[in-house]
């Protein structure tokens, strides 16, 4: 898009800043949407499964209930608890939905639609991740409350449990990849598993890392077996309690946009991100054009993914505190340095090349 | 303890029923009905908004005897009356207020002229609550409206009575 608006005129540097903030849009506007829409999908899932209905009026199939929702929210006041540090109260809600959106830069939609292919986009994905707790931790410190600042604390141990696991995940399949760059790990998928598979999921090694992986996205976005944070029987509503209106929406918002970025890492890393299910010519591209399918298989293996996490969400109950830290630090950490262990020494088996030799 | 232990939990095998099982009640048919579209059927007994009914011929069916304010348990129903010019009895005055009604249906039991009932609307949500307290026109107005249902379920009703 750049030599675009050096075409029309402009000097290198403005054409690339309108380009990125163009990049930045494109990604960003999308994503607000469909966030909108995997709220509603999810609380359909929901019902589905409680043989409710769900919403079903807003719009055709209650379509627009998420916009409805929106439009009611942003009328209503902010309310600011009076002991309330105000400036973090404001600015806690705006982090974690920024952290939420800044992850996307370096997720891969097709061969070459990526906003930034960075070499190190794994490790920027950890930490733009590792930052969305902040989001929390000032939520539940500013609100001045003891409710809110319980669930912060709980948050902040159970995001530090679970990223250690998902860490050594990532750090397996990097090894197996051999780059940090998410676009070199999709494509190092290709043909993963017989030739023809083109998933990570499907290779023995890899696929314990890969239901590992899933388990720790659900903690690591409190969706239900592990969300602690907002448990409602002991917590009022976690670290949302004290929050109204647009900032108690972006909240909601943020939470969101999480869950389908994990939807996206899953599909990325384990899924093969997008490339077709099957290493044949005619899955990659609309049959008889040269328009590629990157795009619809990436969005349909995310949808996949979504609809476990609501299965799962439907399905299970609530953790308890110590089981939760259970599973993390000793299921969880010993299994994912085992499968280190274990991937390391396959792939010093048979793909070590000592220098020279 | 044993091996079977560690297999079925790191197999997720217990997780896997329970997911097998909500994705069987996911396709089934919906428990709930489309409530403002579809609405389950009432039995004729059903308690719902009161309605003051009247004779074929437009006199209100009320002699003011205030036997349902009387045996109201809540204390809803509040009662005026003197002489009209023809010299029958009647109310001047009859409200019932809604929002200490308790729906318990001994207004309807205790009059002796099938006055006051409760009909079979439940769907009369207000923004205030003055609203909800309910004086002798709206009452009537009740009545005019809801005749034929409420003379159904009298009818149907009557038999066991």
């Amino acid at each position: 898009m750049i030599w675009w608006f050096t075409a029309l005129g402009a000097n290198y540097e403005w054409a690339y800043f309108i380009a990125t903030i163009i990049d930045i849009l494109v990604i960003a506007l999308p994503v607000m949407l469909a966030v909108a829409m995997i709220i509603y999908v999810d609380r359909k899932i929901w019902a589905a499964m409680a043989l409710r209905r769900g919403p079903n009026v807003v719009g055709p199939f209650g379509l627009l209930q998420s916009f409805a929702d929106g439009a009611k929210v942003f009328l209503q006041e902010t309310i600011i608890p009076a002991a309330a540090n105000k400036g973090l109260f404001l600015i806690a809600p705006i982090i974690t939905f920024t952290v939420a959106l800044i992850a996307w830069a370096v997720i891969p939609f097709s061969s070459f639609s990526v906003v930034a292919n960075i070499n190190v986009g794994l490790l920027y994905i950890l930490a733009a991740s590792s930052l969305g707790v902040y989001g929390v931790i000032l939520a539940g410190w500013a609100s001045n409350s003891k409710y809110p600042f319980y669930s912060a604390i709980r948050a902040a141990a159970q995001m530090v449990s679970y990223e250690v696991a998902i860490g050594f995940v990532l750090i397996s399949v990097v090894m197996w990849a051999g780059s940090f760059n998410l676009q070199d790990i999709v494509l190092a998928q290709k043909g993963e598993v017989l030739g023809i598979f083109n998933f990570n999921i499907l290779n023995p090694l890899l696929f314990p890392m890969g239901v590992v992986f899933l388990i720790s996205s659900m903690a690591e976005t409190s969706r239900t077996p592990f969300d602690l944070t907002e448990a409602e029987s002991e917590l009022v509503a976690g670290y949302q309690t004290e929050y109204s209106s647009m900032a108690f929406a972006l909240y909601w918002l943020g939470e969101y946009a999480n869950v389908i970025l994990m939807c996206a890492l899953n599909a990325t890393l384990f899924w093969g991100g997008w490339l077709p299910p099957l290493d044949v010519p005619w899955l990659y591209v609309i049959p008889g054009t040269t328009i590629g399918l990157g795009l619809f298989w990436l969005l349909a293996k995310m949808a996949v993914c979504f609809f476990v996490f609501s299965w799962v969400k439907a399905t299970l109950p609530r953790y308890r505190y110590d089981q939760l830290m259970r599973l993390g630090w000793k299921i969880f950490l010993p299994l994912s340095l085992l499968f280190v262990f274990l991937v390391s020494g396959w792939l010093m088996l048979t793909r070590f090349h000592p220098i020279g030799a | 303890m044993s091996l079977g232990y560690y297999v079925k939990s790191f197999t997720l095998w217990e997780l896997l029923k329970g997911h097998a099982l909500t994705l069987k009640y996911f396709f089934k048919p919906k428990a709930t009905i489309n409530y403002p579209y579809e609405k389950n059927p009432l039995s004729p007994r059903f308690r719902g908004e009161h309605a003051l009914r009247r004779y074929p011929n437009g006199e209100e069916r009320c002699i003011a005897c205030k036997l349902c304010e009387a045996v109201c348990p809540a204390q809803a129903i509040t009662i005026e009356a003197e002489p009209r010019d023809d010299g029958s009895r009647r109310t001047t005055r009859y409200d019932i207020d809604m929002t200490k009604c308790i729906f318990c249906g001994f207004c309807q039991e205790a009059c002796p002229v099938d006055a006051i009932v409760e009909g079979p609307n439940f769907e009369y949500s207000t923004e205030t609550r003055e609203e909800l307290i309910y004086d002798k026109g709206k009452l009537l107005d009740n009545g005019d409206r809801w005749e034929r249902a409420i003379a159904a379920n009298l009818a149907a009703d009557a038999p066991y009575r």
